[in-house]
């Protein structure tokens, strides 16, 4: 299957990005691993091409070869990588930085730690600037330009701004605008937007599009987003341990996959191909929690415009035994803290949380501890949700180690029991988390919940810091427990796909208000309040479901 | 195109920092073994690590010399008469101020003693004292670090502002102070040495405390029903106490030189008892005609320090 990216656009003009056969070895203590192992691909100019895959394919470090930026421990042991006609095989140092900022851009992925926290904007876009060969008297003016061309509104005043001062979305507007600053022929964006929201997603790779139309250069988005692929891209190139398993036109790929694996990829990613809901309400049960006109503000520092920041303003959602809430909103809209305040880990400054018909914000944290039995947390980070010091068994143990419950035999049993119920091999309880995956880790915070026997788990964004194909075994555990368990789940997301797959109820906040909250199958199918709609919009892969419908 | 099946760990983890290495698991169904294939390839890569970053240590040829030092160091504490070659207070008249040679090799002090024999019996009072000095500041050092950290408000403040005022306050004059009220001998001086760097523990403790506690672990912990005891006990405490770990070795050095400081300054041991310092002051006087007896002990106490250092900046090295 090598060699077809390259066959298929035979008939094109000389492309600007020419990989054959590039391989590239990471030597770590001793051994050898195979990030590459002899990948093609061209990019024309003009184009937009996507490479997609999951953590380990390979596909940072395709980019990272591309500007000659491989760390000290990786090698291009075999094949080609020229860009613009420069050899970047065995090329020096010297020779890699024409390439960079001049020829190729980069916009990095994370834009909270992309940017140097001491300098202000400007001086750092500047930079770019500069190096591309600008006279000093002139590069004020080129930085003014290229934030205007990045869509920065005032770039005269964002100049002059720390990074700190910007949100998210300005700042990966920034990044945007260094990367353009060199007026280079490619931009590559390595996960340009998965730290944003969706709705400044879009804006962003609206933008990313715009750019490419306008000025002609060629775009490489490297992404674990099939929707962002599809929707972004004219051509994408999927890599499965750094191998092209399936290259081609991008709806042509992710619409009709022909190869297992990229079927297997685009089968799991959430919303990918339909956003609705895959089941109808039940008979309605019992309210178990009730957040009742839930206020909390947070004190702002001396000096701010006002003295607090209203988190949540006047919320009041309940959540019903063996059903899902899910609460949706982006970042901000104090999605997180109305979990917090029901865990009973923040006190609200109006309001109460009643569960079970007892008012759990005005208990102290001993009186709660019974209460506390019944429900459970499960955090957005496996990473570091699990102590790595403790084994597996050992974490999963701890909530009934706190509550003394049962013996060291009986525990050890309930364990093993959890162990299978989460379909993790009995194996795992005698290992660390760093031997764990991701989705493995996952799971094993997820028998930690368990645990106790909760009636209800609280969900802070339980897939996101996951591959997708690990995304849809997770969700799938779920909606499987809560069907054998009779769980409820409150559930807070970002993301309507993973909303859309296990949610019976969803509640829509914004700037601390619920917006709309009402069954599933209503609020994605028919959104009543335009945010809704925006947000629906936003879901990356509107091509794909366009496509289907 | 041959298939390897190899796995490959570090993959593009450079820029994807955020994200997990882990084997693709991708799109099995859910059902009992669906992550099975994940434990078969990465298992047992941190208990690999855990051993390697042993190995790793043990490849090193500066490590091997500075464990080889420090271990006779120790041996020669426990049990001095497994290397002394002669009694360390039978003065020999006939044999003074001789220089280092193969009945002798440090040489002989002004009254005829072996000198190797008395470094060698030396290090029982001086290692007694830094290791006292040591488990002072240890002890002392992580009850107020943890104290400051873990409780916060007012209690940080007033120990951190005490902290800071020791830190204020060279080491060794502060030392000398407090030897000054507690009297002289070995125990006095290992607890004065340890008062002088219990502001250093306090403080490295408090910022892991300070890191650690903020974790998400810490608060599923919490959320799992745990009280604030048992999260200090065995969540906080065990994550923290590594780069404190690596400061007592580091302190060790330190706190050798500050014994054998105070000891040559006549705080130390009532003779004929020597301790290292109290070697290197005797030969002040004969530095001219006999400058073995002041150099080689000297000598010895810098090459133990020397050998402390690199083996904490070697483990702090393997433990990032």
């Amino acid at each position: 299957m090598s060699g077809s990216a390259a066959r298929e656009r035979g008939d094109s003009p000389a492309p600007i990005i020419d990989i054959r056969g590039l391989a590239v070895d990471y030597a770590h203590d001793g051994r050898v691993s195979h990030a590459l192992r002899g990948i093609d691909l061209t990019v024309a100019r003009g184009e937009r091409l996507a490479i997609v895959g999951e953590s380990g394919s390979g596909k940072s470090t395709a980019a990272l070869a591309l500007l000659g930026l491989l760390p000290h421990t990786g090698r291009i042991v075999a094949g080609s990588a020229r860009v613009s006609g420069i050899e970047l095989n065995g090329a020096s140092e010297r020779i890699a930085r024409r390439i960079r900022g001049r020829v190729v851009g980069l916009v990095p992925q994370d834009p909270t730690v992309s940017l140097n926290p001491t300098q202000r904007v400007g001086h750092q876009v500047g930079e770019a600037v500069r190096l591309r060969g600008v006279a000093r008297p002139a590069v004020d003016a080129a930085v003014v330009e290229a934030l205007t061309q990045a869509g920065i509104d005032d770039p005269v005043a964002r100049a002059r701004q720390y990074p700190h001062e910007l949100s998210g979305g300005l700042r990966q507007r920034v990044l945007i605008a260094i990367a353009l600053a060199g007026d280079p022929d490619v931009i590559v964006a390595d996960e340009p937007t998965s730290a944003l929201d969706v709705t400044v997603q879009r804006r962003i790779l609206d933008h990313l599009d715009s750019l490419v139309r306008e000025r002609g250069i060629a775009l490489v988005i490297i992404t674990h987003d099939l929707g962002v692929a599809a929707d972004r891209a004219d051509r994408v190139v999927v890599l499965q341990d750094g191998r092209v398993v399936e290259a081609g036109k991008a709806l042509d790929v992710l619409a009709a996959p022909s190869h297992p694996y990229t079927q297997r990829l685009v089968a799991a990613a959430p919303g990918l191909t339909r956003i609705a809901p895959p089941r109808e309400p039940d008979a309605s049960t019992p309210v178990v929690v009730r957040w009742e006109g839930v206020v909390k503000d947070f004190a702002l520092p001396r000096g701010a415009a006002t003295d607090t920041l209203r988190a949540v303003d006047d919320v009041t959602l309940e959540a019903r035994a063996g059903r899902t809430l899910a609460i949706v909103g982006e970042s901000g809209s104090g999605k997180t803290t109305l979990l917090r305040i029901a865990l009973g880990l923040e006190k609200p400054s109006a309001g109460r949380v009643v569960f079970d018909g007892v008012d759990i914000t005005s208990l102290g944290w001993r009186a709660a501890r019974p209460l506390r039995r019944r429900f459970q947390l499960v955090q957005q980070n496996p990473f570091a949700s699990l102590d790595p010091r403790f084994s597996i068994a050992r974490s999963i143990a701890e909530p009934l180690v706190s509550f003394g419950i049962g013996s060291r035999q009986t525990r050890r049993a309930r364990v093993a029991e959890l162990l299978d119920l989460v379909a993790l091999p009995a194996g795992t309880g005698a290992r660390r988390p760093a031997e764990l995956s991701g989705g493995q880790r996952q799971r094993a915070a997820i028998a930690r919940a368990l645990a106790i026997e909760p009636e209800l788990l609280y969900l802070d964004e339980p897939v996101s810091a996951l591959d997708v194909s690990v995304q849809d075994q997770v969700l799938r555990l779920l909606a499987r427990l809560q069907a054998d368990l009779g769980v409820g789940f409150v559930l807070v997301s970002h993301d309507l796909g993973v909303v859309a797959q296990v949610a019976h109820e969803v509640a829509v906040v914004r700037h601390g208000r619920v917006l709309e909250q009402g069954p599933a199958g209503r609020v994605l199918n028919e959104p009543a309040h335009e945010y809704t709609r925006t947000l629906l919009d936003a879901v990356p892969g509107r091509s794909l479901r366009e496509a289907a419908a | 195109m041959t298939v390897v099946f190899e796995k490959h760990v570090l993959g593009d983890s450079v820029l994807d920092k955020t994200r997990p290495e882990h084997p693709l698991v991708a799109g099995a169904p859910e059902g009992p073994d669906a992550s099975g294939s994940g434990v078969l390839t990465t298992g047992g890569t941190a208990d690999i690590r855990g051993r390697r970053r042993g190995s790793i240590l043990l490849r090193r040829p500066g490590v091997i010399i500075a464990l080889a030092v420090v271990a006779f160091v120790v041996i020669s504490a426990i049990a001095p008469g497994l290397f002394a070659t002669y009694d360390p207070t039978a003065t020999v008249p006939a044999d003074r101020l001789q220089a280092p040679s193969l009945t002798h090799w440090f040489g002989t002090d002004d009254l005829g003693r072996d000198l190797y024999s008395r470094v060698v019996h030396g290090a029982t009072l001086t290692i007694a004292a830094t290791s006292l000095a040591i488990g002072i500041a240890l002890i002392a050092g992580l009850a107020l670090g943890v104290v400051a950290g873990f409780v916060g408000g007012a209690a940080d403040a007033v120990i951190m502002r005490v902290v800071d005022v020791f830190l204020a306050i060279p080491g060794l004059l502060l030392a000398l102070a407090i030897v000054t009220a507690l009297g002289f001998g070995t125990i006095p001086v290992a607890v004065a040495v340890g008062i002088g760097i219990v502001p250093g523990f306090a403080r490295t403790t408090r910022a892991e405390v300070l890191r650690v506690k903020t974790l998400p672990y810490i608060e599923a912990a919490r959320s799992g029903g745990a009280s604030w005891g048992r999260i200090l006990f065995t969540h906080v405490l065990p994550n923290s106490w590594g780069p404190v770990a690596v400061l007592a070795v580091l302190d060790f050095g330190a706190a050798i030189l500050a014994v054998a400081a105070l000891s040559f300054l006549g705080f130390g041991a009532a003779p004929p008892a020597a301790e290292w310092g109290t070697l290197i002051s005797n030969g002040r006087n004969f530095l001219i005609t006999a400058p073995w007896v002041s150099l080689v002990p000297g000598l010895f106490v810098a090459l133990v320090v020397l050998s402390l250092n690199h083996l904490a900046k070697s483990l702090e090295e393997v433990q990032r």
